[in-house]
């Protein structure tokens, strides 16, 4: 079977971001009030073949998790689609 | 015969020549090392020099990581051979697991090139036993993701076991601690921020940096002359 995954990787909560800081700082100046805790992040897709759903996100958990993010200062969110 | 010191090249790697000629200049002989490369060619001590190694493509060093000379550097870590990464060296150092904790983007995300003033923390490593504690050195940054980073436990450690073995007089990138480098639990595997090769000659407006080098040269010496 074929899925399609996404992966999403953000800092870990109290993980200082100045990316997300530097980009709520700009958000007044363009109109936007009210706008808060902004977390910058990356996002990846790929398609990973496996004989079951389970397997697949196995297998796509452990790529997100040795590559995608440093479990360091990051975490990774997963979703799987069949194809 | 002077000690060799492999310097490891991968691809958008861009400080192996200076740091061939800085090793030099304190000492020792300087040999590249190809990336792919799973044979060090019988040296004394590496350095993993700056630059964007793979092009720093999803983080710096995550990619350098699986690097065929990866394995030999590792081994040679292992086996306590000396072992400095420089900048984006330190980054690959850490992707690896050779170093703990992490380098993120600096604070107010401010690209920084310029001389760091810097106080020897630690002389328990390759490349400060050669200086005293408290010794203040001016060498030159220049990094995007120098800002040290690591929990709270792993810090104690890193104090406790005295292994911080460079911090900043002023913290100019927001590393815990003003952490400029660390050193691994046994001192052979050390990853710091600041360029010692680009301050390796009064021409260059410091040679602070050569009192480091002339450590890992020494360290180099030490390990040829065991293994003879």
């Amino acid at each position: 079977m074929k899925f399609r995954a996404r992966v999403e990787v953000q800092l870990r909560p109290g993980i200082a971001d100045p990316e997300g800081a530097t980009i709520e700082r700009a958000l007044p100046a363009l109109g936007f009030d009210g706008v808060a805790h902004v977390r910058a992040g990356r996002s990846f897709s790929f398609e990973v073949d496996a004989p079951d759903e389970s397997a697949a996100r196995t297998r796509a958990a452990e790529l997100a998790d040795r590559l995608l993010a440093n479990p360091v200062i990051e975490q990774s969110t997963l979703e799987l689609e069949v194809l | 015969m002077a000690p060799r010191i492999g310097v490891v090249v991968f691809p958008g790697t861009n400080c192996e020549h200076d740091v061939v000629a800085a090793v030099e200049a304190a000492g020792g002989t300087g040999a590249l090392v190809w990336h792919r490369d799973a044979d060090l060619g019988g040296v004394d001590a590496l350095v993993l020099p700056g630059g964007f190694a793979h092009g720093d493509y999803l983080r710096p060093g995550a990619l350098a990581r699986f690097s065929p000379v990866m394995e030999a550097v590792r081994a040679f870590a292992r086996a306590g051979g000396p072992v400095v990464g420089i900048c984006n060296g330190f980054q690959v150092l850490t992707e690896a697991g050779l170093l703990p904790g992490a380098l993120q983007k600096n604070g107010r995300l401010r690209f920084l090139c310029e001389p760091a003033r810097l106080v020897v923390a630690s002389t328990a490593s390759v490349l400060t036993a050669g200086v005293s504690t408290g010794t203040e050195l001016v060498i030159p940054i220049n990094h995007f993701s120098g800002n040290y980073t690591c929990d709270a436990e792993t810090l104690r450690r890193l104090q406790d076991e005295d292994r911080i073995v460079l911090r900043y007089a002023e913290n100019p990138n927001g590393s815990v601690d003003a952490i400029a480098g660390i050193a691994n639990e046994t001192g052979n595997v050390v990853g710091l921020m600041p360029h010692p090769e680009r301050a390796s000659s009064a021409l260059l407006g410091s040679d602070d940096g050569l009192v480091l080098l002339r450590s890992l040269v020494a360290a180099a010496a030490a390990r040829a002359a065991a293994a003879a």
